[in-house]
């Protein structure tokens, strides 16, 4: 029993807190909020040399053949820079090819996407869906040997930027489209979140080839969706541990009628009530990061837990920091705002928390 | 990073549990506090035959000298297993522990080994009725009069004097010093013609817990721990081993209670389906699970970075705050779920489950102001954890 991080993930995360604090600084995350992709390919070049895309991804193909613990521990980093990049949706769509992909297909989508020359990212839901995981629409329609899609996915991160996304179909199976295929249309959407990019994607009779179509059904799918929900809920944590902190020096710092305002308990037990809430959103995480890489058979559970408990972490803590600094904390020319929006947007990907409690209560109450 | 058991922890786990299965007596009698004592008398001098009494202590106390994560591995098999507490809880939790740390040779040889069997039962006199979170105004005071000390005052929330032997009595030697530096740590014999222990009847209707009256009670000089004028600091390690001490034990009584509650869910019927069925309630049963689980995890967390530091840190404030509030929201989810049924206490005829919800809805109000309050325990947290600034 050992709790903490090793040595070697100790250095992942100063390393990652170093180099993101250097290059996402307050001005730059603003310049980039307006850009056309949200993100530069300088900055992920140099993610890309730090081997990031591919760090939970096998070294067979390029990958750093890491863990789930370590690519955690790379996530809340992120959160806590607000590192607006890619890397999330190409992590994901990463882990799909190396859990269900086939050889060929591994060779020609995983290994370019690990050393980030090429990024993927997914596209799950139909436009008018509940978009709830299972529910994605959109019929693989038989067209020869092959298939063809028409229809709008929704709520798809960084798609125009994107080489190739894999797209969910009603039947559960995943196929391989590349962004500037025949039919396929991207058109920008507008998110809460202004530092992550959400499109949504047209199909019009795009043609699927059978080898781009991914061997497993939705089944096949889960353990991605578990790691995926874990790297979400590590980013979120990262959030909620930069806006406790943003609140603790404000409320050293601020004075009203003589003291700070840290020395009020209506302020220093909001400030408490922070450290719970981010401390053990960190707990379920790298709880989850843990069942993920050593014990799979808990970690659908872990994976929901940490997934519910940081979707609410992850923006009643930003929440809780606006309210410690009155004011100004509402107003645009402050950060926090751009990190409440990160971390609902957050909370609504990838399983809300009453959809992860659900899911905690069928595997409980059996 | 590991959260598994190394096979040495897994066999030590396994020997508890195995001897608790052999030795468990089960449930204590549901009759007077003496019964329950006599039979938490008894089950300790087993404990303490097989030697899992005083399991932190060093070997050389009588102890097993256990690791840390050893000692959360019994105490939380202990309650996952319902097995009784042992008779004299403060004895083996902080008065040992204090008389380790600070106390003389002689003290050693003196308290230890009864406290190990129960012969000796322990209490701990620290509130007073105007000292209660701020610990350190107490009034109590002793006066050195030749080589003995005459203490006169009162305290109160004493839990068990009407059985101790021996109290952990903070009490002002100095009364002009500043607050924290007049005080010091005397073990106080509460057989003897100046202490009288009254019990208080608390909510429950219980009497748990006792004001004792101390009018010029006699203590030894020899009988001082720590050195005159060190009350303070010996008290605080005392309330630290008593938070490290209860974490893994609590972390597995909630995951009993959240066993019980969901069976309780299962059997209830509510609109046409089970409770268990109710989206709502489904909703409520798993956020608790969920911070219940969190709370398990942290103080996993909280235990290696004591097994590196040496030192337990304030961080277990959280614990305790947590474990505080969801053993209320447990009871409470559980009355909700009993319905109109929930205004059946113990011994009526169709309450749910014998009134066990009822009584620890009422117990567990408690739970939030006992061994440092909510309230205090977010300054401490404030203050200790994140450095934020005293408004005293």
């Amino acid at each position: 029993m050992y709790f903490d991080l090793t040595d070697e993930q100790q250095a992942i995360k100063s390393t990652a807190k170093e180099f993101l604090a250097s290059r996402y600084k307050s001005e730059r995350i603003r310049a980039l909020a307006e850009s056309e992709h949200g993100f530069e390919d300088s900055d992920w070049r140099e993610m890309a040399e730090l081997g990031w895309p591919g760090l939970a991804l096998p070294e067979e193909w390029g990958g750093q053949g890491l863990g789930i613990v370590d690519l955690a521990v790379l996530f809340e980093e992120m959160g806590y820079a607000l590192a607006p990049s890619p890397l999330l949706s190409n992590t994901v769509a990463g882990l799909v090819l190396a859990t269900v992909g086939d050889e060929a297909q591994r060779e020609r989508w995983l290994a370019p996407l690990a050393s980030g020359e090429k990024r993927g990212t997914i596209a799950l839901f139909q436009a008018g869906s509940s978009a709830t995981i299972g529910d994605f629409g959109m019929e693989a329609e038989q067209d020869g040997d092959g298939i063809v899609l028409n229809g709008t996915k929704v709520l798809v991160m960084d798609a125009a930027s994107a080489d190739f996304l894999v797209v969910a179909t009603a039947d559960g199976r995943r196929h391989l489209v590349e962004r500037d295929a025949v039919g396929v249309t991207v058109t920008p959407e507008k998110s809460i979140d202004l530092t992550r990019r959400l499109y949504s994607v047209r199909f019009d009779g795009v043609r699927v080839a059978p080898e781009a179509t991914l061997a497993g059904g939705q089944a096949d799918y889960l353990p991605v969706l578990w790691r995926a929900c874990t790297a979400i809920a590590a980013e979120s944590t990262g959030i909620a541990q930069r806006t406790m902190e943003m609140a603790v020096e404000y409320a050293k710092d601020r004075q009203q009628f003589g003291r700070p305002i840290g020395a009020y308990q209506a302020v220093s037990h909001r400030c408490a009530q922070m450290l719970l809430e981010t401390e053990n959103s960190r707990s379920a995480v790298y709880g989850a990061a843990w069942a993920a890489d050593a014990e799979p058979e808990s970690l659908p559970l872990a994976a929901s837990m940490a997934k519910a408990y940081a979707s609410d972490a992850g923006w009643r803590v930003p929440d809780a920091s606006i309210q410690v600094h009155g004011g100004i904390g509402f107003t645009w020319e402050h950060d926090l705002h751009f990190f409440l929006k990160r971390g609902k947007a957050n909370a609504a990907t990838f399983g809300t928390a009453s959809w992860h409690r659900e899911r905690v209560a069928d595997l409980i109450l059996a | 990073m590991d959260l598994s058991l190394s096979p040495s922890e897994r066999e030590f786990r396994d020997e508890v549990r195995t001897w608790l299965e052999e030795h468990n007596p089960g449930p204590e009698p549901e009759g007077s506090l003496d019964e329950v004592i006599a039979y938490r008398r008894e089950w300790q001098a087993k404990l303490h035959q097989a030697g899992w009494a005083g399991i932190s202590w060093p070997k050389e106390y009588g102890g097993r000298g256990a690791t840390l994560i050893e000692q959360a591995i019994f105490v939380g098999e202990a309650a996952r297993a319902e097995a009784p507490s042992p008779a004299n809880v403060l004895g083996l939790a902080m008065g040992g522990p204090v008389v380790i740390a600070h106390g003389t040779e002689a003290q050693k040889q003196r308290y230890l080994e009864p406290i190990l069997t129960a012969e000796e039962i322990w209490c701990q006199g620290f509130s007073e009725p105007e000292s209660g979170s701020d610990l350190a105004s107490l009034k109590t005071k002793a006066v050195k009069d030749g080589d003995e000390w005459v203490v006169t005052g009162q305290k109160v929330w004493t839990t068990l004097a009407q059985f101790a032997k021996w109290c952990m009595l903070v009490a002002r030697t100095d009364p002009d010093a500043p607050k924290h530096k007049g005080l010091t740590y005397f073990l106080m014999d509460m057989e003897q013609e100046g202490v009288e222990a009254k019990p208080l009847v608390q909510i429950t209707g219980e009497g748990e817990f006792n004001e004792v009256f101390m009018e010029e009670a006699r203590i030894p000089d020899e009988n001082v721990v720590g050195g005159v004028g060190n009350g303070w600091s010996v008290a605080i390690t005392t309330l630290m081993n008593e938070r490290a001490g209860l974490a893994f034990g609590a972390i597995a009584q909630i995951s009993n209670s959240l066993g019980r509650l969901g069976r309780l869910a299962k059997e209830t019927r509510v609109n046409g389906h089970t409770a268990a069925e109710d989206p709502v309630i489904r909703q409520r049963i798993a956020q608790l699970q969920i911070e219940a689980e969190t709370m398990r995890l942290n103080a996993y967390r909280g235990l290696t970075k004591t097994m590196q530091s040496g030192i337990p840190g304030p961080e277990g404030s959280l614990g305790k705050w947590q474990w505080a509030d969801l053993n209320q929201r447990i009871a409470e989810l559980a009355l909700e779920i009993e319905g109109p049924y929930a205004a059946l206490d113990r011994g009526a005829e169709h309450a749910v489950a014998n009134g066990a919800w009822q009584y620890s809805f009422l117990r567990s109000r408690a739970n939030s102001i006992e061994g440092g309050t909510t309230d205090i325990l977010k300054n401490i947290i404030a203050e200790r954890v994140l450095g934020l600034p005293r408004l005293r």
